[in-house]
């Protein structure tokens, strides 16, 4: 038995650090370290709620727009608002732009490079793999990157800049837009359609959505070599990607892109099956945490967040969330489960693994793009896209999106016209939670358990492949 | 060919959106820019392969001199804290804060560059009561002096470099590397808090689309409205050191274009406006922020003028999210 610490991770967002306890060569138990604490939750105090745009979307610089949207999503419940129907047309295109940018640069620059590292220079093809994907040099992210910021171009138009916008309101969005620039959206999200059939699938992304099994998918990879999903389905066929980074099998997901009360993808619980989400049964706990002041685990309404450097136990600045005393996942693949995609249902059948969470992240690409196609067509230039919004003296309010990540909440308490509380849980923090109070590990400290990694912890990349299938953002984790 | 300098790349107190940003960098993108400028990327967060162990060795083979640095960039803030320690940072795999491998980089690297707010000031991180103890490399807000002094130059002969920003400009930090590479970043070129006049030789009013309904004080009251911000919505474009409505952002975008306040985060203390972000703090009706180099009466005597010359087609358009009153057509006789 051996301890090892991986740390720092790069290519996630922000700092991570991961020990693990190995025996016989593999991953016998972790424990996950959010190194960085800024304490957004303490800044906010006694603020303005209007505020909160300013502040919580730069707690993230990849997820700026989900965190925007939480916290408009927020301050709208507390002062029983709506929004102005373009407004809301405007904001899913903004988080779709933002969610499919992440997962796209997710692909490239974070997840594919490791299969060109040294590690696996003997496997055959190699030199095609880390010609295509090495980072810095290779030949993808000079494909991908260019399109990235085209498609980028969409949330120029519609909400100024990203990140860190603040067009997203309460009552809608700031930006009205004039009828020429929906041919000019419609043209951006042509070019990103045309990027991803062309070049990331090497197929219609209607064909791609339409795949309904794990064995499709195998037919599929076969005759489509050329894309650079091919190649990695190629790959995760070789290493047995479906295997590993296997998941505790219980996905939530608050429901995305909500228009009209009705999200696009659906809000619930998967445990093998379909339950419905109560928001009321999620609580924190900081028994492992480097934070004091709750007496145990809490809802985030009445959470707080002080540190406690020295706190004997601590291990990291993430509060480990639980829904019913239970550990979740959150990210693409629990969305596409929880809403019933069949590919995704039949990849997270064992649970969940590092195959899955990928292709579930691509198979949004697929399904997401041509609801944006639809989206743009609906907006109705001259008619309101925001409406006005008087915020209340006192109130609570609680803001759920689906982040790129997965399930994103915001939760306030207003009095006398200041924010009293104001609790964030991340996607992943969910998904890089430590252990709760009855010491149960949270969902990437499970998934690790395992992992081959060599006598010494030096022997392979998997521990890569495994923290990175979750697309970690570690800025947002603790904020 | 000559030896291309080298860069390292670091995060620490901040949200990684400044490297986000620089990801939208187009014709040239960032690949390009940093090719053309001669510039090896030693390691960068986002986009380099070592990770761990190999980094590490990395970091160290720099503070001994083993490996040649050029440009240390570093986003997000400094985090002293809690209580001078250093351990809201630890950077991870080596029980050592950050700050204090920022201080040993900081005597190697040939220029030591801040990238966005929070590194040059402290910014967002720095926001509440700074209970974090967060500053910038050489500013702790306006004030000089932070974890290096205020008197404090590189080996190459600069201060801190800070490309103020929340988030940067990619265009910003490219051109600011690209002049480095050439040698023609000089003390000169930089303002009097030490960034770039690349770009903070300009304010955000120039270029604002919204510049007719300044001119007539037309104002916004309400978001999307298509008003001048600055009367009610607290915007402070006319004050804010950026070229932000000259060199677009995201294909044609700007914060003003997207319809809502300039908050001066080229600035430092933006983060603390000391009044609500979205509100014009007003003494006697007029606010309180008058335009840069602007003289109390005469903005206040012009205003007065230019509302009583207010074109009904302005005033009628800046309380509505599009163009009710077209420009008319002045017909030949």
């Amino acid at each position: 038995m051996s301890r090892r610490i991986f740390g720092p991770f790069n290519r996630v967002e922000g700092d991570l650090e991961v020990q693990v306890e190995i025996a016989d060569g593999r991953v016998a138990a972790a424990w996950v370290n959010s190194p960085l604490y800024r304490g957004f939750e303490q800044i906010l105090l006694g603020k303005d709620p209007r505020d909160a745009l300013v502040y919580t979307p730069r707690i993230c610089g990849i997820c700026s727009v989900s965190q925007s949207m939480a916290a408009a999503a927020a301050l709208r419940s507390a002062a029983g608002a709506t929004e102005a129907d373009n407004g809301a047309l405007a904001a899913n295109l903004v988080l779709a732009c933002e969610n499919l940018t992440d997962h796209l640069t997710h692909f490239y620059l974070f997840f594919m490079p490791d299969f060109a590292r040294a590690d696996y220079a003997a496997r055959p093809g190699f030199d095609v793999v880390a010609a295509r994907f090495k980072a810095q040099t290779g030949s993808a992210a000079r494909d991908m990157l260019p399109a990235r910021a085209a498609f980028l171009h969409l949330t120029g138009i519609l909400a100024g800049k990203w990140p860190h916008s603040l067009a997203l309101q309460p009552g809608g969005t700031t930006r009205a837009i004039e009828p020429q620039e929906k041919a000019q959206l419609r043209g951006i999200v042509a070019m990103f359609r045309r990027f991803l059939e062309s070049t990331l699938f090497d197929d219609r992304l209607e064909q791609v959505a339409a795949l309904d099994s794990a064995a499709a998918l195998q037919r599929w990879a076969a005759s489509h070599p050329r894309g650079d999903f091919g190649s990695f389905l190629r790959i995760a066929s070789e290493l047995q990607l479906d295997a590993l980074g296997r998941g505790g099998g219980r996905f939530l997901s608050y429901g995305a892109y909500t228009l009209h009360g009705v999200p696009l993808f659906a809000s619930g619980i998967w445990d093998g099956g379909l339950s419905r989400f109560d928001a009321a049964a999620i609580t924190e706990d900081i028994s492992y945490a480097w934070l004091q002041g709750q007496p145990g685990a809490m809802h985030p309404l009445h959470g707080c967040t002080f540190p406690a450097i020295d706190k004997p136990g601590g291990y990291t600045w993430c509060k480990a969330p639980r829904l019913d005393g239970k550990v979740m996942e959150t990210g693409a693949l629990a969305r596409q489960v929880v809403d019933g995609h069949p590919l995704a249902r039949d990849l997270a059948a064992n649970g969940g693994s590092v195959l899955a969470r990928v292709v579930a992240r691509l198979l949004e690409l697929a399904r997401v793009v041509p609801v944006m196609e639809r989206w743009i067509a609906e907006l109705q230039p001259g008619a309101p896209f925001c409406h006005q919004t008087e915020m209340p003296d006192d109130a609570d309010g609680i803001g759920l999106v689906e982040a790129a990540r997965g399930s994103l909440g915001h939760w306030l308490r207003i009095r006398k016209g200041r924010i009293l509380n104001y609790q964030i849980i991340a996607p992943t923090t969910w998904n890089f939670s430590p252990r709760d109070a009855a010491g149960t590990p949270g969902a990437l400290e499970a998934a690790l358990v395992d992992t081959p990694v060599g006598a010494d912890g030096t022997a392979g990349a998997a521990v890569q492949h495994v923290v990175r299938s979750f697309d970690p953002c570690m800025v947002c984790t603790v904020h | 060919m000559a030896d291309r300098l080298t860069l390292l790349w670091l995060q620490s107190g901040g949200c990684g959106g400044c490297s986000m940003s620089l990801l939208n960098a187009e014709g040239p993108d960032i690949y390009a820019t940093l090719d053309v400028a001669g510039i090896e990327l030693l390691w960068h967060p986002s986009l380099s392969e070592p990770s761990a162990d190999e980094f590490v060795a990395l970091l160290q083979s720099i503070v001994d001199g083993r490996q040649r640095l050029d440009i240390l960039c570093l986003e997000g803030a400094v985090m002293h804290g809690p209580g001078g320690s250093g351990r809201f940072h630890m950077l991870a795999g080596t029980g050592r804060p950050l700050r204090d491998w920022l201080a040993d980089l900081s005597t190697r690297a040939r220029y030591t560059v801040a990238i966005g707010s929070c590194a040059a000031f402290g910014g967002i991180t720095a926001a509440g009561g700074n209970a974090v103890e967060a500053s910038g490399l050489q500013y702790n807000g306006t004030r000089g002096g932070a974890l290096l002094p205020a008197q404090w130059t590189s080996p190459g002969g600069l201060p801190v470099v800070n490309v103020a920003g929340c988030p940067v400009h990619p265009g910003w930090v490219t051109d600011t590397l690209a002049q480095l590479a050439q040698g023609e970043l000089g003390p000169t070129e930089l303002d009097e808090l030490a960034r770039p006049r690349s770009y903070t030789d300009h304010l955000v009013h120039h270029g604002c689309p919204r510049n007719e309904f300044y001119e007539f004080k037309a104002s916004a009251e309400k978001p999307s409205d298509q008003g001048c911000m600055m009367e009610h919505l607290g915007c402070l474009g006319t004050q804010a050191r950026a070229d932000c409505n000259i060199r677009p952002w995201n294909g044609g975008g700007s914060c003003l274009k997207g319809g809502y306040a300039c908050i001066n985060c080229t600035a430092p203390g933006f983060e603390e406006p000391g009044r609500v972000f979205t509100e014009t703090r007003k003494i006697g009706g007029i606010p309180a922020g008058l335009p840069s180099d602007m003289p109390k009466a005469w903005f206040v005597a012009l205003a007065s003028l230019a509302k009583a010359a207010t074109p009904e087609r302005l005033r009628r358009n800046a309380v509505v999210d599009h163009i009710v009153v077209r420009p008319s057509v002045r017909r030949s006789k």
